[in-house]
């Protein structure tokens, strides 16, 4: 790939106080807090990896940095090309989808697609939205399917009916085909065999190598240590129920 | 990249009755924002004076015309309106039968709306027909038929058809998978949200169907009895909803 290296030292991802709790309405005006006070930076070309019990709130982190859910307080800044910076906590729809686009991918556990669409152009589909023709984004949808061993014969069909590791993989190559700046993972290598845990791993490292910020969360502990060079612990931030 | 519509405040009461309060919004081209929330909040009346099928008590709606640039629809001569309702935009009803003429042909229903806007050349305009009704999944040898004898689901397809065969620039949605097999569902969602996709459509979707909303939209608005509660981007409004009634609807969603 020619993909311009980033600056190596650019600090990529920066979040300053985040906050986040629940409130439910309708079940007794329950107030869950999640995470208070997190504080991290990411630069370009480091891969961090978020580590926590379950319920610590590492997907509830993920999601916010996606924009899937709101921030209660703090901020989420992004880098952009121009090297200005965005607080995603802040940002309008128009904006976040500007960035999901462009600069921000994300890599969640469960495949989500329209019936009937079939698997290439979902995985292509994310290259075509960032600007690329139908052909190029058509060819490394080939490129990323055929590296994580999903038979041809499969590609015109939808992903809807297939194994669960096959979805996996699926999902893995449409957060990949398009060469984000900054990349949230979320398991990655969950249900995944041996062979192509490995790919997966590779890509990993590929994509840090051109100098992509990666923030994810690995209950693989090989898998983490194999791709990781940074490491939090969610549970510092750990609000006070 | 500026607005296509604005909305601004937009009271529409039905004598003491609220159809729907204060309601303000904006859509760029390229957008797709849907309305939800259950049967009587308003969400047909809104849309309804959106798309200029119905005179607002209060508010406005501005428009980007081709030529004239802001206008306010309402403000409008009747036949200024019409003409912007059959060119520039579209209306897609829930029912089927409310947005085609069920006496003339499939193909005489693509053409029509054609030849509203000025097409004269026959062949030209059943060519026009044939094109639309093999890219919404109609078979070209069903032309010369009667919609009486579709089903459901092609009769919606022929629906949007007939209303994308003269390129608008805004589509208006009533419900467009209600009263649908799940199965045709999936097929007309696929198909419309690769339309939208590909001919950089704006479009208002009004649905109670929250999947729907997902699919379509990448903005979202939820209302309860007239008035808008809460709005936002569509994952985030369903994943994190904030208001104790989108709270509700969320999670009464059964999950098959």
């Amino acid at each position: 790939m020619n993909e311009p290296r980033l600056d190596a030292d650019g600090e990529m991802l920066c979040l300053n106080g985040v906050t986040k709790t629940f409130n439910l309405h309708n079940q007794g005006e329950r107030t869950i807090p999640v995470v208070t006070g997190v504080n991290l930076k990411l630069n370009a070309g480091e891969c961090m990896a978020l580590m926590g019990s379950s319920g610590s709130g590492k997907s509830t982190l993920i999601r916010m940095i996606y924009g899937n859910y709101g921030c209660a307080a703090g901020e989420i800044l992004i880098r952009e090309e121009d090297g200005s910076w965005t607080d995603l906590a802040q940002a309008d729809p128009r904006e976040v989808i500007r960035l999901r686009r462009h600069r921000l991918g994300y890599v969640s556990q469960f495949l989500r697609v329209i019936p009937r669409v079939a698997t290439i152009d979902v995985v292509s589909e994310p290259m075509r939205l960032a600007g690329a023709s139908d052909s190029e984004s058509r060819n490394r949808a080939a490129e990323l399917l055929t590296r994580l061993n999903l038979p041809e014969a499969l590609w015109d069909l939808s992903p809807t009916t297939f194994s669960g590791g096959e979805q996996q993989r699926v999902n893995i190559a449409r957060g990949f085909v398009h060469p984000y700046p900054a990349l949230l993972l979320d398991e990655p290598t969950a249900s995944l065999d041996k062979v192509n845990r490995q790919v997966v791993l590779d890509l990993i490292l590929e994509a840090r190598d051109r100098g992509a910020a990666i923030l994810g969360i690995f209950h693989d502990h090989e898998a983490r240590e194999a791709v990781c060079n940074r490491f939090l612990d969610v549970e510092e931030f750990k609000a006070a129920a | 990249m500026s607005e296509l519509l604005r909305v601004e405040n937009l009271t529409k009461s039905y004598g003491r009755q609220r159809g729907c309060t204060d309601v303000s919004f904006e859509l760029w081209p390229g957008e797709v924002l849907a309305i939800v929330g259950e049967s009587g909040s308003g969400k047909t009346t809104l849309l309804n004076c959106c798309a200029g099928r119905l005179a607002p008590t209060g508010g406005s709606v501005v428009y980007e015309t081709r030529h004239k640039g802001l206008i306010d629809i309402h403000g409008m001569s009747e036949p200024e309106r019409r003409f912007l309702m059959r060119t520039d935009w579209a209306f897609v009803h829930q029912n089927p039968r409310d947005g085609l003429r069920m006496n003339v042909s499939a193909g005489a229903n693509v053409g029509e709306r054609l030849m509203a806007v000025g097409a004269r050349n026959y062949g030209n305009i059943r060519n026009a027909a044939l094109d639309w009704l093999s890219r919404t999944e109609v078979d070209p040898d069903r032309i010369d038929d009667l919609p009486t004898t579709f089903s459901g689901g092609m009769q919606q397809r022929l629906q949007i058809a007939r209303n994308l065969v003269s390129g608008p620039r805004l589509v208006f949605m009533d419900e467009p998978t209600g009263g649908l097999d799940v199965s045709v569902q999936a097929r007309l969602l696929d198909m419309l949200r690769d339309l939208v996709d590909r001919l950089g459509l704006s479009a208002v979707v009004v649905t109670h169907d929250l999947a729907v909303a997902r699919m379509l939209s990448t903005r979202l608005m939820v209302m309860q009895q007239g008035r808008v509660v809460e709005t936002g981007l569509t994952d985030r409004v369903l994943d994190d909803p904030q208001h104790a009634y989108t709270q509700l609807l969320v999670s009464s969603v059964l999950q098959p």
